[in-house]
């Protein structure tokens, strides 16, 4: 107890290693600052992938570590790209727009650049209007406040409503989902002031910013790497201590922590809200390397592969969350990006475009009924050898709490 | 109606005493000889009058071939025959009245007659009563319905000749219909036509609100007083909600009443054609980015005169207040107007009153569909405690067997009673085989069942891909399920729906009996309550949770036989089901099949409701009712039929 | 000595079942009690009500010597007001160690801000490891608390219980399952305990309750049947006739 944090977290200290080597070693191989080894769109895969290993810690932090089994973190995600998004299409249609009309004879008013800006944006979708929700688009400042705000206090509301009424497990599960649907569905419209299902694009391209796309990606890996180094610091720091503690008696006996006076609501809506922030800031950095977002992307299913990744990687340790989230996405992208070899039967070929899906699937079953820990699990084997492991652990297998929730 | 009806019988006497004195049709066209051969549209009536109302039989013979250009003239004598094509440029004639061939003559010795289109129309309109006392049923119903299409004021009175000599009951009653709707539009009796409205105002029928929408279409007018003659809807004061100022003076323009304003684009275009050395009208450029300095720089040009002076707010008021605004109606005839009105607005209670009925019976059949759908996962998740997230891929799967069964056996009714047990065969083993390699080993850990489903989940339906392919498969209803009842012209309902609302009634008394009736469902019962001490009185829990998830599942791929009939049959068939039902299980209660039929019940109807509400967005409507079971779920956490006590655990 | 709580008329119904039926009960200050009744007497419903988990239909639950209701609180609140409740398995976090346990159980900050910047200080960790000495676990403090048995499990329950620092202990079958020294333990654990506050036991074990050596609350039905010394209750004729002449 008495030591320092890094000291009882050495896997912190290792993580940031790691992921520091890997920053350098993408830098020194990518086109636009070193040997261009690694193509630009790699490198914007392997940036996006940084993302999604944040928003796996976030996940691991509301799953593995409070027990929500949380649908919805897609949803946050998406809302942040969202909110990124709409600064930075409204100011690079903003540039463009304004370099037009100062073609004309006559200098343009602010309205006519403001409808301007409206008809490109819009006329998509038959409107030339900026709807409500685009009232700060003109704010990177705001925007980007945005990002953290409109996910935060959404999370904030239905997890206070959701945990109020203390719906728990699986109900909770299925009620994420439904609030994720609801939310990509609302988004699917024309008229919900995001452009329905066009969604937002371009967003490659960051406005007054000349660089090519081959620097713009390096930064934007740096930033990635950035954030996940900071959110997998914070996410370690907040498991460690005595709020840990709680939350992880709040995973495996939310009624003994109820009595143990600690208001048990409140902690799983920090843990909520706080995650969905961490969602949303993954996702304001994964969409402008994606390029455009739309509605799809934050579908129910996005969500549930979310949780496969932090299964297979292995829960309850945000390393595990890390990994399973890296390995599972990059091989997601090898075996669909139709680079895995097909494999010959004699009577029949295996393309792994039409069957990856399908190991996928299996394997998902596979890992959850034998190997419950994940790949995480893997490391277990050797930290055990250490006498003064402090690892922690996936907690009970058929400890009180799994009986009860059970026998519901 | 006593007195349209002695009316009808009146012409109809007129036209056998017609009959009566004349025996031949050739005199009466000699008598219009001249009108025939140089038929115009003006001039022509005469002739057709005569020639309909000779009432000959012969008569509608000679009206088509003429309007078929098949009538010619022998020049000698100017008689009239119906000629056909011979050998060798000759054309064979035939007497009109006696239907004997005249003889073969050459063509330089007749002339054809080729009415235009005026006068053909005239004589179509003519036929119509020979159409209409056709012995042919299904000509004089083809004649009713082309009137119905396209009505004409003409047509109302051989229509309403043709009434009293109809045999067909039927028939007669279209006939009688018709000529009410006919009345409406087209008689010259402005009382005659009040009647047949107010005869009419209770009729749900699209053709009746066709017939009087017309008479109540306004145009709206600008004038600088009101018009003494006009039939008047409503007199409008600009700037009301109705007619705001901006719309009024637009009307005033368009009337030319008023000059036009002068747009936005339309200055910048102008400021742009009067730059000077950087300025407009003084002003500098620079300040033209401001509205401010845009409209000093017009002012400036137009005291000039070089463009057409601003439309002030003043010059619109007073334009407006010089001028009177008001709605007329097409039709003159106030009394018909209002008596359409009256009728319209009766009419409309009704429809509302039927579209509820109607809106009821969707959201019943919607509500069936959700019932069949979670009635499944209600046994698996309420029941057992475990949620099957593949439980969209077994309906899928019950569906695709619908599909295979129907590729061997052709007969769709035989193919549907085959599929049905199929599908239950197939996804039953399918359950069975997934709760005993994946379920039962993960009873303990309810998250994870839900993870390892999820798995299962996308494994089948890429393998549905990989085996269907990624395009719809159609599931063909027999035949006898097709169309629709339909009560009225609002209210309908397919036979697909009602057997749909049968088939989950059919499962409803089904589970029920299983449930209360069977050792099996006595022991489901006991495994639920208390899975040990079951266990301890013999029953074999691991049997039971077995049979009931593969009941669970097999009920899921007969719903997807009955999904399949009216969707399309897609890998992902699944998806648009499984929150759905989850939705009605969570809703309606856990444990307990009247609370999967109560969440049906209300996601069905809370759908159909909010869709009534805002039609235009089937998307938004599914937002608004996930957001309402949120907050639903506040008040009722355990659902609608909740279990209370210490048998819900906590 | 002063009533610490009073219940007052309480009756709960579960579908019909009437589980508690116009309960009244009061206890003072450091006083042992101890409550036994057959199975579904509604023992386990009476300590629900008290701590917040069931709302009764109807009746009065009084707390302290400001009178507060405890009706309206949440259970929270109610543990964090002086009352803690051990369960009749042991629940403790068998994830953590013995002493993450007793750290989460120490009367502290409950917010979850206080909590989130909150570091171990040295008294903290002394008044742990005297709790450890006390529950005979002081060798086991860095230990997963899921490797010890289960007896050692029930102490450590009550370490936390005794850490929380409550003014009345509810406790649910604390010798169920332990061997006769472990009981023994558990006596001399809970009798100290009450020498400061007021301890709630129910119990099903006579020969336990006996060596408790204190006042006896019968429930039956879910209303008091009978209250008194133990020989008074295990006297009275319709104690014997519900109870113990079974």
């Amino acid at each position: 107890m008495e030591r320092s944090f890094i000291a009882r977290n050495p896997s912190v200290l290792i993580f940031l290693a790691i992921l520091s080597l890997f920053t350098f070693g993408v830098t020194v191989l990518s086109e636009g600052f070193g040997i261009g080894l690694i193509s630009t769109s790699f490198v914007k895969t392997l940036g996006k992938t940084l993302c999604l290993c944040l928003i796996a810690v976030a996940m691991d932090l509301v799953w593995g570590f409070a027990g929500i089994l949380s649908l919805g973190h897609f949803a946050f995600f998406g809302l942040g790209g969202y909110m990124i998004g709409m600064w930075l299409m409204y100011e690079r249609t903003r540039l463009i727009v304004a370099e037009s009309l100062a073609q004309g004879d006559i200098p343009p008013t602010a309205a006519e650049v403001t409808d301007a800006i409206g008809n490109q944006i819009f006329g998509v979708v038959g409107s030339s209007e900026f709807p409500l929700i685009w009232a700060f688009a003109d704010s990177l400042a705001l925007q980007l406040a945005l990002v953290v705000l409109v996910p935060g206090v959404l999370a904030l509301l239905f997890g206070w409503l959701a945990f109020r009424s203390r719906v728990t497990g699986v109900y909770l599960s299925i009620l994420t989902q439904a609030m994720t649907l609801a939310l990509a569905l609302y988004l699917f419209q024309n008229d919900s002031g995001l452009r329905g299902n066009n969604g937002l694009s371009g967003l490659q391209n960051l406005p007054g910013v000349s660089a090519p796309q081959s620097v713009v990606s390096v930064w934007f890996l740096w930033a990635s790497a950035a954030a996940l180094g900071l959110g997998f610091l914070l996410a370690a720091w907040l498991v460690s201590g005595k709020f840990g503690s709680v939350v992880r008696g709040i995973r495996d006996n939310e009624a003994r922590v109820r009595f143990l006076g600690y208001s048990v609501e409140v902690y799983k809506l920090a843990v909520f809200t706080l995650t969905a922030c961490i969602a949303a800031i993954a996702g304001a950095l994964y969409y402008p390397q994606a390029g455009i977002i739309n509605p799809e992307e934050m579908a129910p299913i996005a969500s549930i592969y979310l949780a496969v990744w932090v299964a297979i990687g292995g829960r309850g340790r945000l390393y595990g969350a890390v990994i399973g989230a890296a390995f599972v996405s990059l091989l997601s992208t090898w075996f669909t990006g139709g680079q895995a070899p097909d494999v010959s039967l004699g009577f029949y070929t295996i393309k792994w475009v039409d069957w990856w899906q399908v190991l996928l699937g299996v394997s998902f079953v596979l890992v959850t009924l034998f190997a419950p820990q994940g790949i995480g699990g893997l490391f277990d084997l050797w930290a055990r050898r250490r006498a003064d492991r402090h690892g922690a652990d996936l907690g009970p297998d058929d400890g009180a709490l799994r009986e009860k929730e059970a026998s519901q | 109606m006593l007195r349209l009806f002695l009316a009808g019988l009146a012409l109809l006497c007129a036209c056998m005493t017609a009959s009566a004195q004349e025996t031949a049709l050739q005199p009466v066209l000699q008598a219009h000889q001249a009108a025939i051969l140089k038929s115009s549209r003006k001039t022509i009536q005469p002739a057709i009058d005569a020639i309909a109302a000779s009432g000959l039989p012969q008569a509608q013979t000679m009206l088509e071939s003429w309007a078929a250009k098949d009538m010619w003239m022998r020049k000698a004598d100017g008689y009239f025959f119906a000629g056909a094509k011979g050998e060798g440029g000759s054309y064979v004639l035939t007497d009109f009245d006696s239907g004997e061939t005249v003889g073969s003559f050459d063509k330089s010795a007749l002339k054809q007659l080729k009415p235009n289109s005026g006068v053909r129309a005239l004589i179509a309109t003519a036929l119509v009563q020979f159409q209409l006392s056709d012995p042919d049923r299904a000509k004089r119903l083809a004649a009713l319905e082309s009137i119905a299409r396209d009505p004409e004021a003409s047509l109302l009175a051989p229509l309403r000749a043709s009434i009293g000599g109809e045999a067909d009951a039927q028939i007669k009653a279209q006939k009688q219909r018709l000529e009410r709707l006919l009345t409406i539009g087209y008689d010259a009796d402005t009382a005659a036509r009040v009647a047949a409205i107010a005869d009419m105002s209770g009729d749900l029928g699209l053709d009746v609100r066709a017939a009087l929408n017309p008479l109540v279409v306004t145009t709206r007018q600008a004038a600088k007083s009101l018009p003494e003659d006009a039939n008047l809807a409503a007199v409008l004061t600009p700037g009301s909600d109705e007619l705001p100022k901006d719309q009024a003076y637009d009307l005033l323009v368009e009337n030319n009443l008023a000059v036009p304003r002068v747009s936005a684009d339309a200055i910048r275009v102008a400021l742009a054609d009067n730059i000077e050395g950087g300025r407009v009208g003084g002003v500098p450029l620079a300040q033209l980015s401001a509205e401010d300095g845009r409209s000093r720089a017009y002012a400036a040009l137009a005291a000039e005169g070089k463009v057409p002076p601003l439309v002030t707010t003043a010059d619109m008021d007073a334009a407006l207040g010089a001028h009177v605004f008001f709605d007329t109606y097409a039709e003159p005839a106030a009394e018909v107007t209002a008596a359409a009105e009256t009728a319209l607005d009766q009419i409309a209670l009704k429809v509302g009153m039927n579209q509820t009925l109607d809106l009821t019976l969707d959201a019943v059949s919607l509500a069936s569909i959700y019932f069949l759908a979670a009635i499944g996962l209600a046994i698996t998740f309420g029941v057992m405690g475990v949620i099957n997230m593949a439980h969209g891929e077994f309906i899928m799967m019950g569906a695709y067997t619908g599909y295979v069964v129907q590729q061997i056996i052709p007969d769709h009714t035989l193919s549907i009673i085959v599929a049905i047990p199929m599908a239950f065969a197939v996804t039953f083993a399918m359950g069975v085989a997934m709760e005993r390699l994946v379920i039962r080993w993960l009873y303990a850990r309810p998250l994870e069942t839900l993870l390892a489903t999820f798995g299962i989940s996308i494994a089948l339906q890429q393998l549905a891909k990989n085996i269907f392919g990624t395009q719809a498969r159609p599931l063909t209803a027999p035949g006898w399920l097709d169309g629709a009842w339909v009560l009225n012209d609002v209210v309908s309902i397919s036979y697909i729906r009602i057997a749909i609302f049968v088939l989950a009634l059919t499962f409803l008394g089904l589970f029920l009996f299983i449930m209360k009736r069977t050792r099996l469902g006595l022991e489901m019962r006991a495994v639920t309550q208390n899975p040990r001490m079951a266990g301890s009185m013999g029953i074999n829990p691991g049997r039971v949770n077995m049979l009931t998830f593969g009941l669970g599942s097999g009920i899921a791929g007969i719903a997807g036989v009955a999904i399949g009939l009216f969707a399309k049959v897609t890998s992902d068939l699944g998806n648009d089901y499984i929150v759905q039902s989850f939705m009605t299980v969570v809703v309606g209660g856990v444990g307990n099949i009247w609370g999967a039929l109560a969440g049906a019940g209300m996601i069905g109807f809370l759908q159909k409701g909010i869709e009534w509400a805002n039609p235009s967005n089937t998307l938004a409507a599914q937002t608004y009712m996930i957001i309402f079971i949120i907050i639903f779920i506040q008040f009722r956490p355990r659902g609608i039929i909740a279990l209370k006590g210490r048998a819900a655990g906590d | 000595m002063s009533t610490l709580l009073e219940v007052s008329g309480v009756s709960v119904s579960f579908d019909g079942f009437r589980a508690i039926n116009n309960l009244s009960f009061r206890i003072a200050d450091a006083e042992l009690r101890a409550v036994i009744g057959p199975n579904g007497a509604g023992k386990t419903t009476f300590m629900d009500i008290i701590t917040g988990k069931t709302r009764p239909d109807e009746g009065r639950v009084i707390w302290g010597e400001k009178s507060v209701s405890l009706l309206r609180m949440s259970e929270a609140a109610i543990a964090q007001a002086g009352i803690g409740r051990k369960f009749q398995k042991p629940t403790v976090f068998e994830d953590q160690t013995v002493q993450e346990n007793l750290l989460m159980a120490l009367k502290n900050t409950r917010g979850w801000l206080g909590v989130l910047f909150y570091r171990p200080n040295p008294e903290d960790l002394d008044r742990v490891a005297e709790l450890a000495e006390e529950i005979g676990l002081k060798d086991a403090l860095r230990r997963k608390s899921g490797e010890l048995s289960h007896g050692q499990k029930q102490w450590l329950e009550i370490g936390m219980l005794l850490a929380q620092e409550p003014r009345l202990l509810l406790v649910d079958e604390p010798a169920a399952g332990m061997t006769p020294q472990e009981r023994e333990h558990t006596t001399d654990l809970l009798v100290q305990a009450a020498r400061t506050r007021a301890v709630v036991v129910v119990e099903h074990d006579m020969e336990f309750v006996r060596r408790l050596n204190c006042k006896v609350t019968v429930l039956h039905e879910g209303s008091v049947l009978a209250e008194g010394s133990l020989d008074h209750v295990t006297s009275n004729q319709d104690v014997i006739d519900v109870y113990l002449g079974r």
